[in-house]
């Protein structure tokens, strides 16, 4: 099953090597990992999305827990938005083939950032089964270079991931 | 004040005392600072002897050991032992020097990615860029290592670091928002597990390293209920060996009582372990007829991991065990004993007396002469084994072994480091041949502190337990496990680091020759010539199950052999 995480940690330098070895060397499957600042210093935000059952993913969670530089993880189980943004350049032969594939933009929502000769750079937003769709009905007309940044979400209403307060011990 | 003068400074301010290192270009700066400073240095001959050291250190006296490297190859050498004490849970803060931050990344003499390099095998890792973080990662690299569930932080000191002015302030605060370590169980699991416990009909009560500290609360326990308790390799010593309510340890080479209470137990209270493979065999196979499996750990990650658990208890040892120990009451296990008790007596650890010396008899007449006194450590293989099953350990912390990494040559630098933490002590080296010449070097340390450190080489001339699998499972191909055609004189090698050197090889001779080395002030080496195809039994084959246990060599089952 696929698991969308969310992982709250301080950017230290070197972070993202501890969770990404973590993940690694503990065999865990992951489809991707996205990071990026918040809004607040000093804290990074890193989306992940894990495949395997109920077992794997309390692993997931509990070992990326036990680092030291991660405050905060939580499993998106539920109600929240999920998105992702992929840069999809498509091979354009004639007229003909840029007509249709611009309906077919169209039908997804996706923007055209860059036109040529020869081809197009489209930009996507949507989740990860959206972008992989889109890239499927592109592929027939040649995809020349794909780039997603793999799908970053959170939970919806007033859920947020934040520091703990200091637990008494 | 340099950096160097301000990082001994803080380890002064955690109670540090001794450090085990070993200079180099990167990290001379602090070696000259600690020329002037009061904490003592113990100079180990090869880095990864230091982490050992330092490890023991930490086993024999429950607090941080300390070990000191230089870049590169001086700290690339501390891999192993980081490893070590991570697996086995062991609190230590690891100091390493670094280049200097305008050379880091250039492929600069004796440079490594230590940071990068050790960030699996630590809990816990820092580089130090600038001179005034110097108290404050100090400060949280010790809370580190030493709360929640231990483990070897290590922290990295670019030359320049070291050299530059001091100018901030010893007076810091910990700033770690991602680590709070649950020490409290929480009550309801815990009513919970005193109400199974309290239905069991066949409940066992299994002890681990996370024990080491709640030793009275285990103890209270396992009398207040009259449950069985089955102390784990690293778990001995937490328990009594000698307690009547002892039933040895699990495991691959475990007891048989203890293989087979946990077999039928109906109910496991599990306290400060990890279910190691070499202690659940195949796991699908593991305790079948418990209904009810109880597991208390600090660390959550450990729970559910690998045995299915019913009541997870999150929480320190020590809490969690003397609350236990409030609510429980007198469980009627005279049926369970009786069971216990013809397994116990049927199937005692024993062995079948040849005329040649053998190992298990040299570490039991240790056992007696000593009444289990001594400070024990040992190398890895089949002389471990033997120790962990015939040296009874009584008290906890007098037992430091490699238990999770099964690291070779760790009984001498082991026995350094405990025989600096306790001193007065006597603290004997159980080794075998193949383990020993992996660290050797250290006798020179041992020498030099001129320690009360009793060397027994259980030499049989074999890398035995590798030997003892190709007997069993290879067909008795012996690949590359011969020793002896190419074994030093070892009493002669300990003289020429002017170490008491004896050799014993007449059985009739052993016991006075106990006497001979216990009476001997300071570091003896005794190469004891044991039989060189002894097999280490029980034994349960890798993968296997209780019910797989192979209780008698079946190389020896001829009458008369």
């Amino acid at each position: 099953m696929r698991h969308l995480v969310s992982v709250l940690v301080q950017d230290n330098p070197g972070v993202l090597q501890r969770v990404a070895g973590l993940i690694a060397r503990r065999g865990f499957n992951i489809e991707s990992l996205a990071v990026g600042r918040t809004h607040q210093p000093g804290l990074s935000r890193i989306s992940l999305v894990v495949s395997g059952d109920d077992a794997v993913l309390e692993q997931v969670e509990k070992q990326l827990n036990r680092l030291i530089e991660v405050i905060k993880v939580t499993d998106h189980s539920e109600p929240h938005v999920e998105r992702e943004l992929a840069l999809v350049k498509v091979s354009i032969a004639g007229m003909e083939e840029r007509l249709e594939v611009k309906d077919i933009a169209e039908a997804f929502r996706a923007r055209i950032v860059d036109v040529a000769k020869k081809s197009i750079i489209f930009e996507l937003t949507g989740d990860s089964t959206k972008v992989n769709n889109f890239v499927e009905a592109m592929r027939p007309y040649g995809l020349l270079e794909v780039m997603r940044t793999g799908a970053v979400g959170m939970s919806r209403g007033e859920q947020v991931l934040k520091v703990r307060e200091k637990k008494a011990v | 004040m340099n950096g160097a003068a301000a990082i001994l400074k803080a380890l002064e301010m955690q109670g540090v005392d001794t450090i085990f290192g070993h200079p180099g270009g990167t990290i001379m700066p602090t070696y000259d600072a600690l020329y002037d400073s009061p904490i003592r240095h113990i100079l180990v001959r090869h880095e990864q002897a230091g982490v050992h050291a330092a490890t023991a250190y930490a086993r024999a006296s429950g607090r941080v050991g300390v070990c000191m490297a230089t870049s590169g190859p001086g700290a690339l050498n501390l891999v192993t032992g980081l490893q070590d004490a991570l697996m086995d849970s062991t609190p230590v803060v690891a100091l390493t020097g670094n280049v200097p931050q305008h050379l880091i990344g250039t492929d600069a003499f004796q440079e490594a990615d230590v940071v990068g390099i050790t960030q699996p095998v630590t809990k816990h890792n820092f580089q130090v860029r600038n001179v005034n973080d110097i108290p404050r990662i100090i400060a949280e690299a010790f809370y580190i290592a030493s709360t929640g569930r231990p483990g070897p932080v290590l922290i990295d000191f670019p030359k320049d670091v070291q050299q530059a002015e001091f100018t901030g302030s010893f007076d810091v605060e910990i700033d770690l928002p991602g680590y709070k370590p649950t020490y409290k169980g929480h009550p309801r699991q815990i009513e919970r597990a005193l109400e199974a416990l309290q239905k069991a009909e066949k409940p066992v009560l299994m002890v681990g390293g996370g024990a080491l500290n709640a030793a009275p609360e285990i103890v209270a326990l396992a009398e207040k209920t009259g449950i069985p308790v089955i102390p784990t390799l690293m778990g001995l010593g937490v328990f009594p060996g000698t307690h009547p309510q002892c039933l040895g340890m699990p495991g691959m080479h475990g007891s048989v009582a203890a293989n087979r209470a946990i077999h039928h137990a109906d109910t496991i209270l599990a306290i400060g372990l990890r279910f190691d493979d070499r202690v659940t065999g195949k796991v699908s196979r593991f305790a079948p007829h418990a209904h009810t499996i109880i597991h208390v750990d600090i660390d959550p990650a450990e729970i559910g991991k690998l045995v299915k658990t019913t009541i997870p208890v999150v929480g320190d040892a020590k809490w969690v065990a003397a609350e236990l120990v409030k609510g429980a009451q007198k469980l009627h296990l005279s049926k369970w004993w009786a069971q216990l008790e013809d397994w116990k007596t049927k199937h005692p650890f024993a062995w079948k007396p040849k005329p040649h010396l053998q190992s298990q008899e040299v570490i039991q007449a240790f056992w007696e002469a000593t009444q289990g006194k001594a400070v024990v450590t040992s190398g890895v293989g089949q002389h471990q084994m033997f120790t962990a099953q015939f040296y009874k350990f009584d008290a906890p912390r007098s037992w430091i072994n490699s238990g999770g990494l099964g690291t070779m040559g760790v009984g001498l630098p082991f026995a350094i480091g405990a025989a600096l933490a306790r001193p007065g002590e006597l603290v004997i080296d159980f080794d075998g041949d193949g383990s020993f010449q992996m660290t050797l070097q250290e006798l020179a340390t041992l020498k030099k502190h001129n320690l009360n450190v009793k060397i027994v080489i259980l030499n049989n001339g074999f890398l035995g337990m590798v030997r003892q699998w190709q007997d069993l499972f290879h067909a008795k191909r012996y690949s590359e496990v011969y020793l002896a055609d190419s074994n030093p004189d070892f009493a002669k090698l300990a003289e020429a680091y002017g170490i008491r050197g004896i050799t014993l090889t007449d059985k009739a001779k052993l016991h006075e020759t106990v006497k001979e080395v216990l009476a001997h002030p300071g570091p003896v080496l005794l190469e004891a010539r044991v039989y060189h195809e002894e097999g280490v039994f029980p034994m349960i084959p890798s993968g296997g199950a209780a019910e797989d246990m192979i209780i008698e060599n079946p190389r020896e089952t001829v009458a008369g052999d």
